[in-house]
Formats: C-alpha cells, sequence, structure tokens
C-alpha cells in the first residue's frame, strides 16, 4: 500500500503570529516555523499502516525553501521519499490554489491512500482534505480518530458534532486525521542519520503543469482587504475570594444580564 | 435581487439556529434561498421555520442518496441549485460538515471559500477572526461564486421578516465512487446540554479540577446556565473529560456569550479558542495565571469553593 502524507510548516502555536500589515498574509519569517502538529500524526498514521500492509509512505508539502525543514523531520520519522513543491509564483496560495497545486503534485505520484490533517493550525480552512478529493474524484473519509483498511476496503470513524460517525470507503482515498488518532513517534538518531540519504524530490509550478496565470497571491480566489489587529482585551474586575467570590460572580452576571 | 443560497443545518426535524443567522446574512444580500437535503420527507418539518427566518424559497433536495453518502449530496444538490438559479453567494455553516461541503463544492464550481466568518455585509466582503481572535480580518472572494461559511452564535438578532417559504423540489446526482458511505452515526451523550460550538453559555474546567470524579463541579454550574460543557486539553489529555468537548487551537472554538473558566491558567493554545467570547469570567488559585489578562470577571481562589456557591446563587437568582 502506497501512501502519500500532506505535512505543512507553520508558525508555532505557541509563539506570537502575526499578519504582514501591507496584505493582510502570514508572516511566516516573524514566528518559529514547525511541523504542524496533527501533520506528524498523518505521517505516524501512514507509517503504522506501512508497517502492516506494506507499501511507502511519501511526504509531500508546499511552502518555500525553509519547508524542506519538515520534510526532514517526516523522513527521520520513517517516511521513505518526500516532494516539496516549491515555486516562488506560488507564494500567498489561498486553499483553491494549494488544493490544485497539490492534486497536480499527487497526479505524478502512485498511491492507494492520501493522508492528511483535519485542519491546520495558521489558515483553519480545514477544507483542503475536501477540495482534493473532489478535485481527483475520490472518496473522501475525513475528520476521522481510527482507521482500519481489509483489503481494498477502508473503514474509519469521523468526528462529527455530538458522536462519531461509521464510514466505509473503497481505496483509492483522501483522509483527514483528528489529533485522538494517535501518539507521533520521536525520529531517533538513527533515523536523522537516514533522512539525509533518502530521496528528495522538488517540483516547480512548470513541473506541475499548473497555468500561471492561476497562480500566487495575485491571482488567488480571495483576497484580503484589510486585517487589523484586536484591540487588546482589557482586563476586567479582579478579586480574591474571602469566602463570597462566588456570590460576588452571580451579582456581576445579574448586573450583566447573562442571568 | 439575486438569490443566495443557505444549506439548512437540521437535527431531529429542527432547523439549528445557525440556519436563521444564515437566513439573516442572505437578506442582507438578496433572496434568502434554504437549501434542505434530506431523506424524503425531511423538509416538510422544517419549512415553516425556514419561512419564518425569511426563506423565500426553499429547495427541497430529497432521496435516499443523502443519508447514504458523506458530504457529496449536499455538493451535488447545491451545485445543481447554483446552475440554474446563479446565486449571488452560497452560505453555510462553519461546523465539520459545513466547512467540508463549502471545499469541496468551491472546487466544483470553481468558487472562491471564505471559511469560518464572523459576518457578512451586503458587498459580500465579509470579517474573519483569525489566530484565536488576535486579528479581525476584511475579506472577498474574486473569483467564482463566493462559498462562505459563517461561525455559530456570530449573529445576533435574526431576522423579523418571514419569507414566502415556496416549495421548490430538484433532482441530484450522487457519484458512489467518489464518495465515502455513511454507515452509521453514534450519538455520544451528552443529555440535555447544548452544542459546545452553538451554545450560548460554555462552562469549561481545567487541569486545577484535578480529577474526572470532580468534573461534576463543573457541569453542574453549566447546568444551572443551561450551558454547554467544555474542558481544557491539559484536562482532556489528564483524562478528565472526554476529548470531544475540548476548547482551543486543537479542539472547539467557541464565541459564546458567557464563557466560564474554571482551573484554566489560560495557554495560548486555549485562548485561541475562546477569547472572542463575550463575557468571560474566571476562577483560578494562581494570581498570576495569564487567563486574567483576558477575563472581565476573575477571582482569584479555590474553585471547588466558588463554583458551587456560584451555582447556588444563581440557582437562587433563578427562582
Amino acid at each position: 500500500m502506497d501512501i502519500v502524507v500532506l505535512i505543512k510548516q507553520v508558525p508555532d502555536t505557541y509563539s506570537e503570529r502575526t499578519l504582514r500589515q501591507a496584505d493582510g498574509i502570514l508572516d511566516r519569517d516573524s514566528a518559529d516555523a514547525v511541523i504542524d502538529e496533527i501533520d506528524s500524526r498523518g505521517v505516524e498514521a501512514g507509517l503504522q499502516l506501512t508497517e502492516a500492509h506494506g507499501g511507502q509512505v511519501t511526504v509531500l508539502t508546499m511552502g518555500p525553501n525553509r519547508a524542506v525543514e519538515v520534510l526532514r523531520k517526516a523522513l527521520a520519522m520513517g517516511a521513505h521519499k518526500a516532494v516539496h513543491i516549491n515555486d516562488d509564483r506560488l507564494a500567498g496560495a489561498d486553499a483553491m490554489q494549494t488544493s490544485a497545486a497539490l492534486a497536480a503534485a499527487l497526479k505524478t505520484l502512485t498511491f492507494d491512500l492520501v493522508i492528511a490533517g483535519n485542519e491546520s493550525t495558521d489558515g483553519r480552512t480545514a477544507s483542503v482534505p475536501a477540495m482534493l478529493a473532489e478535485r481527483l474524484g475520490l472518496p473522501q473519509v475525513t475528520f476521522v480518530r481510527s482507521i482500519d483498511i481489509q483489503g481494498s476496503t477502508l473503514t474509519a470513524e469521523r468526528v462529527v458534532e455530538g458522536g462519531y460517525a461509521e464510514l466505509a470507503a473503497t481505496l483509492p482515498a483522501v483522509i483527514s486525521v483528528t489529533e485522538k488518532i494517535n501518539e507521533p513517534r520521536y525520529p531517533n538518531f538513527k533515523g536523522i542519520m537516514a533522512a539525509k540519504s533518502k530521496p528528495l524530490t522538488t517540483l516547480t509550478l512548470d513541473d506541475l503543469g499548473l497555468p500561471v496565470d492561476e497562480a500566487g497571491l495575485a491571482n488567488a480566489w480571495t483576497t484580503v482587504l484589510e486585517a487589523a489587529p484586536r484591540p487588546l482585551r482589557a482586563a476586567g474586575q479582579k478579586v480574591a475570594d474571602s469566602g463570597e467570590a462566588g456570590n460576588q460572580v452571580a451579582q456581576f452576571l445579574a448586573a450583566s444580564r447573562l442571568i | 435581487m439575486s438569490e443566495v443560497l443557505v444549506l439548512v443545518d437540521s437535527i431531529d426535524g429542527q432547523v439549528r439556529k445557525v440556519t436563521g443567522e444564515l437566513l439573516t446574512v442572505a437578506a442582507k444580500i438578496g433572496t434568502p434561498a434554504a437549501v434542505v437535503v434530506g431523506a424524503p420527507g425531511t423538509a416538510a418539518a422544517l419549512s415553516g421555520q425556514l419561512a419564518a427566518w425569511g426563506a423565500e424559497i426553499i429547495y427541497v433536495a430529497e432521496s435516499a442518496a443523502a443519508t447514504t453518502y458523506l458530504i457529496t449530496p449536499q455538493v451535488s444538490a447545491l451545485a445543481t441549485v447554483a446552475a440554474s438559479a446563479a446565486p449571488a453567494a452560497i452560505l453555510l455553516a462553519a461546523t465539520i460538515d459545513g466547512r467540508e461541503i463549502a471545499g469541496r463544492l468551491a472546487v466544483r464550481l470553481d468558487g472562491g471559500v471564505l471559511a469560518d466568518v464572523s459576518d457578512v455585509n451586503a458587498d459580500l466582503t465579509a470579517t474573519q477572526s483569525v489566530f484565536g481572535g488576535s486579528y479581525t480580518v476584511t475579506s472577498k472572494v474574486t473569483r467564482g461564486i463566493p462559498i462562505i461559511t459563517l461561525r455559530p452564535n456570530s449573529i445576533q438578532e435574526l431576522a423579523a421578516t418571514a419569507g414566502a417559504g415556496t416549495l421548490t423540489p430538484i433532482t441530484f446526482e450522487v457519484d458512489p465512487a467518489a464518495s465515502a458511505t455513511l454507515v452509521a452515526v453514534h450519538p455520544e451523550v451528552v443529555g440535555d446540554r447544548p452544542e459546545l460550538g452553538a451554545a450560548s453559555v460554555v462552562v469549561s474546567g481545567g487541569r486545577g479540577v484535578g480529577s474526572a470524579e470532580n468534573f461534576p463541579i463543573v457541569e453542574a454550574l453549566a447546568d444551572v446556565l443551561g450551558g454547554a460543557v467544555g474542558a481544557s486539553r491539559a484536562a482532556v489529555d489528564s483524562g478528565y473529560y472526554p476529548h470531544q468537548f475540548q476548547v482551543g487551537q486543537t479542539g472547539t472554538t467557541v464565541s459564546p456569550q458567557l464563557y466560564i473558566a474554571l482551573g484554566i491558567s489560560g495557554a495560548i493554545q486555549h485562548r485561541a479558542g475562546m477569547q472572542t467570547s463575550k463575557m468571560i469570567v474566571a476562577v483560578n488559585k494562581d494570581a498570576d495565571a495569564p487567563i486574567f489578562e483576558i477575563t472581565d470577571f476573575g477571582v482569584v481562589g479555590d474553585l471547588f469553593k466558588v463554583a458551587p456557591q456560584l451555582t447556588d446563587a444563581i440557582a437562587a437568582h433563578q427562582s
């Protein structure tokens, strides 16, 4: 079973994240860049499936030069090869453009399963896996917390509001995983050393055959008109409990017409 | 005026409130048109409420396939209506399903997606709160039909003018080969509490609650307020409360009228999931906890003393 895992380099959610004043686009240079946590779980899911069923894990990312760092991390975890979509003309891509580039890259690879995280911590549209499934004409088995594969049948549990749903699909399929899927392994020294000699392919817009006039910020399907830092929320009253704080909160809520 | 399509979100024969919010927004832009996708007979139970919330047209996309497959039935139904109605925009709830339907639909219609907005203006510009409320961003779709998902609870005043609610049946096709099958849905027991993402009051517990056995203190306060129960990542990771109730960057993002944080220090990941709440109250024994930077009313104290007293005081106020 050959699996492609989509991974993304994002600003660390534990650091201050900012938008560029000029165009409202994420300032990727201002914060520490890490593999999105959910994507390390996607890599883990891919590794577990190939360990059980055979086959190879290819990790695929789109991003600037430094995004190679997250590919190296995934290779060190055990992924077999890496593909990096890297082209300055793609900078500022929205979800539609990102899914188009990823779909074009996937068409150059052979796979039975595409694994993504359910939602990035920066863009948070949670729509790229669904877009990819549509572009590839495949079933989407998304927001899943468990996966089981028997032959060419995939079953999974999807997290839904207020419970879970059982899904079934025939491979190939696109899946997205939630953070309860597994605990990702840490790369060990042997893995880190082995990663240095694993194949890493770079693809440009031209390699993907994507039209230049549909790429990049200027040609996005959506545009940011304004990005304003939210005014800092002023801290309100703070009291130390002297035995009456519960009643004081109730009075505050009553005065605010919340009870 | 162009139609603005609203995908109806319903459960057990009831229209969810977020659909009213979507129809209210739609009326600012054009003619509100609700699209019901469900098993045969679904729309009949919903049409009265949809008309009351301003739907002029109710497209009825009913078929057995609607509940057999995941996401693709709604995508096909909306794409079918869009092909004939040429809508000004398509609006959906920013739920898990809503955001995925929006994504897949955008590819099918070659439209642009704005996800998780808090409002849409008549000119189709939309406001979004990003990085957990650190920025307010105004965006618009520049290519194709705008497909916009609205965060539940964003619109407080629902449309006061009823629409005609004219029922218009449509047929649509689903490609089974490009669809996952929905085998069964299992509700997890949440009792009578509202859904976390849509609740107007959320009471959350954190590491300070100390154990799963102590969580009824959080639940009791939520119940007296008619609210939902949430938990911080620390509480979930410690096994105090189930994962589906996690509030934060990697859990559910909430924006209720009132958020009460019990024993939550307020790590940036948690604040990113709740700091757009209208009113924030916190109880924490550490006076320097970062949660107090964003609270409207903070109590430095023992949640095991303060929360039960608050629960009793609210019950007394209500009686």
